[in-house]
């Protein structure tokens, strides 16, 4: 076989036409993929401003962000501490307290469970934090997983403080 | 079809025949060599066929009057069941009718894995079959899904979360597959549009199914293969169409027990309230027939790895023809593996009850020795099983077993002079 095989000039022209060909297909076939992925006017509410000068210490509100809730915690000086005493070694998910709460006092975060994005209760677990009734994670006051099937922490959202009353997330 | 010289009657028929051989595959049909000593779990092919076509007349219906968008949906479904003329039957019809498919498909598929129907040379029915069943899930999700209460909100956030353990790119997948950041409005009309389409692929598939059982025929409870036609066979009409019409009447019983007298008692009452992004009920659960999966799901615990078991556990299925190494068919000639084949089935009705229970405690340990189990049967008892087992000694024909062993020698001799 491989004596007789040689490259001729019309190989090449047959490769060239499938190559263009694919080239072609797949160029018709990515709209009919794209058209499926967030538009333009989805994205555009990409950016949520809350009010939380009403929010007491202890408590949380919850707030929709794309189509997300979004846990917006005043935390209490003992959840802080509590927080920011585990040990490193202890997560599964290490992160400092330090960097996911910019602001000791307000824990801002996506109410999605890492798992498979169920909505976490608050003030339940065995971490003083939150639980995931779904398939069981446990979240610590710091929004950390514990323990269960959650891979990841909380996932902390890009957010800033406007002034002292507002936070513009997104 | 090429065995068949069919020749119509009249000079319409020949005429119409020659040019479209519809009248030579309604022969095909009728005179279809079927083993005579099939039994009454061989009925839910043509069971199956009739959920298949309630499912499509009963959804076109449905689709008249139900809208697709995520203000609309939940009360367009009530609107149904209150206002429009039957609405209520045709939508518990279609609901309970998901729910019958799947029992039917169940009962089908342990009836292949007892008979051993999937082995050769029905490799391609069994692959075919399992595509199907594969494509009935994903439509039963997606229908699930449409009425827009809590249980669809939060069962379509939890199994489009599945991709997202995809590693790197699971993010854009959900992104992708939900049209935006969370399960919302784009969700819901991409779905209602698959929903639609996908029981007529299945349709293609199931036509696909037939044909491909008709090149080899019926496998049967003794597991041999038979001359056809013989004595060993009778015509698929009138001997099957009546006896799978009959248990097509009693299957409707059953159907419509659930229909008229418990409507709702396959489903959860979480349905009924309108879908909250911001609130997860306390307790999520599938819908019955996808429990076993979802507890193989959550007896893993690492999430990744989870959904990698989960997916597995379906794909498995595929390749179980060459997984089971036996050359004997049917579990009748297996001692060893009948005892097996009982213990797969209570096997996998447990991790559907822990699948309905919460993953803590003893639940999660019992699932998770179930799921171990579920693998260890298709990928280690099986193979060595096919090597090891002594199994009995097997008919020649389906006559010789009835007649005993005195009429065997005349019984197999007088069939190969049958034909």
């Amino acid at each position: 076989m491989s004596d007789q095989k040689k490259t001729k000039r019309r190989d090449f022209l047959f490769t060239a036409s499938y190559a263009l060909g694919a080239v072609g297909v797949g160029a018709a076939v990515w709209p009919f993929v794209d058209q499926m992925n967030p538009d333009r006017s989805v994205k555009a509410l990409a950016t949520t401003e809350v009010d939380v000068s009403a929010v007491e210490p202890g408590k949380s509100i919850t707030v929709l962000w794309r189509g997300k809730p979004v846990f917006i915690k005043r935390r209490t000086q003992s959840e802080i501490s509590e927080a920011r005493s585990v040990k490193m070694d202890d997560l599964k998910h290490p992160e400092r307290d330090e960097d996911r709460a910019k602001n000791p006092e307000w824990l801002v975060m996506l109410g999605v469970c890492t798992h498979l994005g169920c909505v976490p209760i608050g003030d339940k677990g065995e971490y003083n934090g939150w639980f995931c009734p779904c398939h069981g994670s446990h979240y610590d006051s710091s929004g950390r997983i514990r323990k269960g099937p959650a891979p990841t922490n909380l996932e902390v959202p890009k957010y800033e403080f406007i002034n002292n009353n507002t936070i513009k997330i997104g | 079809m090429s065995d068949h010289n069919y020749v119509p009657s009249s000079k319409l028929g020949k005429w119409f025949n020659d040019r479209l051989p519809l009248l030579t595959l309604s022969a095909h049909l009728r005179e279809y060599p079927t083993p005579k000593n099939l039994n009454y779990w061989w009925t839910f092919g043509g069971i199956l066929t009739f959920c298949l076509i309630a499912q499509i007349i009963t959804g076109i219906v449905l689709g008249m009057h139900y809208v697709a968008h995520a203000d609309l949906a939940f009360d367009s479904v009530e609107h149904i069941m209150r206002d429009v003329n039957y609405g209520w039957l045709i939508r518990y019809v279609h609901a309970n009718g998901a729910s019958m498919f799947f029992l039917a498909v169940y009962i089908h598929i342990f009836r292949s894995l007892y008979y051993g129907s999937y082995k050769s040379p029905r490799e391609v029915i069994w692959i075919i079959g399992m595509i199907i069943y594969l494509l009935m899930m994903m439509t039963a999700f997606m229908g699930y899904v449409l009425p827009w209460g809590q249980m669809s909100f939060w069962g379509a956030t939890v199994i489009t979360n599945l991709f997202s353990a995809v590693p790197f790119i699971g993010e854009s997948i959900t992104n992708w597959l939900w049209g935006g950041y969370a399960v919302d409005n784009p969700t819901l009309t991409r779905f209602f549009s698959l929903h639609y389409l996908l029981p007529f692929l299945i349709l293609g598939l199931v036509i696909l199914h037939i044909w491909a059982l008709h090149v080899p025929g019926n496998n049967n409870p003794v597991g041999i293969e038979l001359k056809k036609p013989s004595k060993d066979t009778v015509p698929f009409h009138p001997y099957i169409v009546i006896k799978d019409l009959f248990a097509l009447l009693l299957f409707l019983i059953v159907f419509a027990f659930f229909v008229f007298y418990s409507p709702n008692i396959l489903g959860h009452s979480d349905n009924y309230i309108e879908a909250n992004p911001m609130v997860t009920p306390a307790h999520i659960v599938p819908e019955w027939y996808l429990l076993p999966f979802y507890a193989i799901l959550r007896s893993v615990p690492d999430k990744l790895l989870g959904v990698v078991a989960m997916f597995a556990s379906i794909f498995i299925l595929v390749i179980l023809p060459w997984l089971d190494t036996s050359k004997v068919k049917s579990a009748v000639f297996r001692p060893l593996y009948k005892q097996f084949y009982w213990i797969l089935l209570i096997d996998v009705i447990l991790l559907g009850y822990m699948g309905a229970m919460p993953a803590e405690g003893t639940y999660l340990l019992i699932a998770r020795v179930a799921t171990a189990y579920y693998f260890i049967h298709f990928l280690i008892i099986l193979p060595i099983l096919g090597k090891k087992e002594k199994t009995l000694p097997i008919p020649l024909s389906i006559t010789e077993p009835v007649l005993g062993s005195s009429a065997k020698t005349g019984s197999t001799k007088k069939e190969e002079t049958y034909n």
